[in-house]
């Protein structure tokens, strides 16, 4: 039993650090939240630099071979800057569709392109009346030839307007909620027929609603099999949701301290107000939802290639429990702050509505607790 | 103990609820939050009510109430819920006005009364310091006595809806040297008075609601005074019982548990009506309970105050959990919207023109909405210093 990181792994956090500490100041990530395009095309390929985008990949791959511990490390030092650059979207979904997934002629065309930072990718899965169902679909992907004709609407698909290409589900048979039936395609955000439209989020990203109409898709465009392709994005969606925790435990830690420094400082009826003990409390239970969210981003990257059983509780679980903490924390910090943690121009607020949004993400919090249920 | 309506009752609610329809301008019904009005929008159904007679139910006779009964009052209050009226702001009518006709001199009853009603002085409320919020009475801002005026320095901040007002009441220290409380007294201040500065505070859901109020060389005339000097600390905590059980809310929240269940019943899982799953019917369940013993906790305060006691330290617990059930019924409505919840919609004074806002209409803003009412447990007082008043006010603690 160790849960000490390897000498890499602290070379890798120290990295990501001495880099966001430098260049992802918080002002800087509101510059970057207010700029045209929302995020920076050049720390994108500061990251690929740094190498992390190939972290997680296998050797074999062009990776580092790092795996879903080094994913975690980046993604809670992200997470504790607030960064807004698809990494999740075109790393770890994208990422993980093909590595996953793919054939081996598909990981060799494109992975290559996420690792050195020219393409970006994102995952356009849900539709407005499927919610939280990965199966519930509407988007079609008809035979056509040796290929498909997609037709359908994504929604709310995140870094949409940055991406490149996409990863997107589509019934190709079954009735709209069954297992099967279920297709993973790439998508060229370029090709004919997709249109997008583009708008900001809370939590200082961007979005696209997409539509495809005839969209046509070669053989070579399915990842996986044909009809096969939900136990896949169950998959991958977990490790995404490992991913997410790892991002929720930077946030939570940051909302801790500020709140804890914040209680030291500010001073009403002649004390800091962190000397009355209701507030000393309230900062204990932040304390130890932010600890037991930790330890389940731990398991779950851990178990996140453990057998399916074991894999859909160990995501459900952690994910449960960082959308509860999440906004206990996120709430508590805001309370705490009084007035000040209302404003736009604090980070509390901010930490605040991404912890609330990640939440959502894949699943809330009584989505995840009927999953864990039924796999357990 | 009795809960029916009389007869005169019902005819008055008929009446009050016909006098919505037909009055309640469509510009209005056509818009969605406060924070997309213009300035005449906000005031446009205030100017309607003032011309009834009917926009200071609360407010004695002699002073342009309408003596109305307990009853009545709670009845008009649901009717408006009901129809989801603009809300009046409070500045005017539920925080000063009352202090100016229990505190005031004939000179500016007859003065300030009248703006009040009519919606022709907006109001904010100079209270809260940068260094002063739950520690009221250490404020700083002074007033210093020349001749017939008082010049007053210093900062306010956190000032609801400045941006609009006429006039700010404000509390100032007159006493350098006595005891916080012995040392404060209560100033209206006419904004357009040189040397005031008002800058926007942009909140976390992008709203242009509060602001910093910067005080230099204020020149107030001494007649602006309320009661006496020195005594202000008592017409100030007069004001913020007043104001916390404003701050409740009962009709509307029904109001808004309905808008919830309809959203639930749009959103799908799995094919079925998010209202039909139980975890989160039942979520709705707990909430509305909450809210029954909420509303008849008010009817009780509002019974007692009728025979002439309180509103005494319960009006705490009217802001506590009044507040929470808002807290609460916003988290399930955001909830509710799934996806769409991550949806930036812009403020009114952001639009271009070009924005584009996806999803059902239902759901558009309604995260915002969540972050925005974070606040309704920090403002008048935060929960933490109401708890701190039932246990020593009530428990004796
Ligand atoms: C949206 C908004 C609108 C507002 N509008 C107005 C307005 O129009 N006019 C106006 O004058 N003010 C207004 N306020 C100010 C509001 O009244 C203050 O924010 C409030 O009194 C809290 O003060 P503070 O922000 O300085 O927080 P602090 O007093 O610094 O409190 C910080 C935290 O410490 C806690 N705390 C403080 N003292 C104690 C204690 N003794 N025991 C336990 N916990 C304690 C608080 O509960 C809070 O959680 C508004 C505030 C907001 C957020």
């Amino acid at each position: 039993m160790d849960f000490s990181f390897s000498e890499e792994q602290t070379l890798l956090r120290n990295t990501v650090q001495s880099f966001l500490q430098d260049k992802y100041d918080f002002d800087t990530r509101r510059k970057i939240v207010a700029s045209d395009e929302g995020f920076r095309r050049d720390y994108w390929q500061q990251f690929a630099e740094l190498g992390l985008l190939a972290a997680p990949f296998s050797e074999e791959m062009g990776g580092l071979g790092g795996g879903a511990i080094d994913t975690m490390i980046i993604m809670e030092e992200f997470g504790r800057h607030l960064v807004v650059e698809p990494f999740l979207e075109t790393v770890v979904l994208a990422g993980g569709f093909l590595r996953e997934g793919g054939s081996p002629a598909q990981q060799e065309e494109l992975i290559p392109g996420i690792i050195g930072g020219e393409d970006i990718w994102t995952f356009a899965y849900a539709e407005p009346q499927g919610r939280y169902n990965l199966a519930d679909l509407k988007t079609t992907a008809k035979k056509d030839g040796d290929g498909f004709v997609l037709n359908g609407y994504k929604c709310v698909v995140l870094a949409a307007p940055w991406a490149d290409k996409l990863v997107v589900t589509a019934r190709t048979s079954g009735g709209q909620r069954d297992r099967d039936g279920v297709t993973v395609f790439i998508v060229d955000k370029g090709a004919d027929g997709v249109s997008t439209r583009d708008y900001p989020t809370v939590d200082g990203r961007r979005a696209s609603e997409i539509t495809f109409e005839n969209v046509k898709l070669g053989a070579d465009a399915v990842i996986g099999e044909v009809d096969k392709g939900l136990p896949l994005v169950e998959k991958v969606t977990d490790q995404a949701i490992a991913a997410l925790s790892a991002e929720a435990i930077g946030g939570m830690k940051e909302l801790n301290e500020a709140t804890v420094e914040y209680c030291k400082t500010r001073k009403q009826f002649g004390v800091p107000i962190g000397k009355f003990q209701v507030l000393q409390h309230r900062m204990v239970d932040m304390f130890m939802a932010y600890e037991q969210s930790v330890s389940m981003t731990y398991m779950v990257n851990l178990k996140v290639e453990e057998e399916e059983a074991e894999r859909k509780k160990a995501a459900s679980g952690a994910k449960v429990q960082i959308g509860k903490a999440g906004r206990f924390v996120g709430q508590q910090a805001v309370q705490l702050h009084g007035g000040m943690g209302m404003t736009d121009e604090l980070s509390v607020g901010h930490y605040f509505k991404r912890l609330t949004m990640i939440d959502t993400q894949f699943g809330n919090v009584d989505h995840h607790l009927k999953r864990y249920s039924s796999a357990a | 103990m009795d809960m029916s309506f009389s007869p005169e009752e019902i005819a008055f609610r008929d009446e009050v609820r016909a006098f919505i329809a037909d009055n309640y301008p469509q510009e209005l019904r056509d818009l969605k939050t406060r924070g997309d009005m213009t300035k005449e929008q906000i005031l446009m159904w205030h100017r309607i009510l003032y011309k009834k007679g009917w926009i200071a139910p609360h407010w004695p006779v002699e002073y342009g109430g309408t003596g109305w009964s307990i009853t009545q009052r709670y009845i008009w209050n649901e009717e408006c819920a009901r129809a989801e009226t603009t809300p009046l702001l409070p500045f005017g009518l539920s925080m000063v006005g009352p202090v100016i006709y229990t505190f005031g001199n004939e000179e500016q009853k007859k003065r300030f009364l009248p703006g009040i009603l009519s919606g022709d002085d907006w109001w904010c409320q100079g209270y809260s310091e940068p260094g002063a919020g739950s520690d009221l009475a250490s404020l700083r801002t002074k007033a210093v006595r020349e001749g017939d005026h008082y010049i007053i320095n210093g900062s306010k901040t956190w000032t609801t809806l400045a941006q609009h007002a006429d006039w700010m009441f404000c509390l100032a220290k007159t006493d350098p040297d006595a005891k916080a409380q012995d040392a404060i007294s209560f100033f209206l201040i006419d904004m357009k008075t040189p040397g005031i500065t008002v800058r926007p505070i942009i909140t976390m859901d992008g709203g242009h609601e509060v602001n910093e109020v910067f005080l230099e060389d204020v020149k107030v005339p001494a007649e602006n005074l309320i009661g006496e000097e020195n005594k202000g600390w008592t017409y100030a905590k007069f004001l913020l019982g007043n104001e916390r059980s404003g701050i409740a809310g009962v009709a509307r929240s029904k109001k808004a548990i309905e808008r919830l269940k309809n959203i639930a019943k749009a959103e799908l899982v799995d094919g079925e009506p998010l209202l039909d799953q139980e975890e989160f019917s039942t979520k709705i369940s707990e909430v509305e309970i909450d809210l029954t013993a909420l509303e008849f906790t008010e009817l009780r305060t509002l019974a007692a105050e009728s025979k002439g006691q309180g509103p005494g330290p319960e009006s705490s617990i009217l802001k506590i959990k009044g507040t929470e059930i808002q807290q609460r019924i916003t988290e399930l409505t955001l909830e509710a919207v799934g996806h769409y919840g991550f949806v930036y919609a812009p403020h009114g004074h952001e639009r271009t023109g070009n924005e584009y806002v996806p999803g059902p209409e239902y759901a558009a803003g309604q995260s915002q909405n969540y972050f925005n009412m974070r606040k309704t447990a920090i403002y008048g007082g935060s929960n933490e210093i109401q708890h701190n008043i039932i246990a020593k006010m009530v428990l004796g603690l």
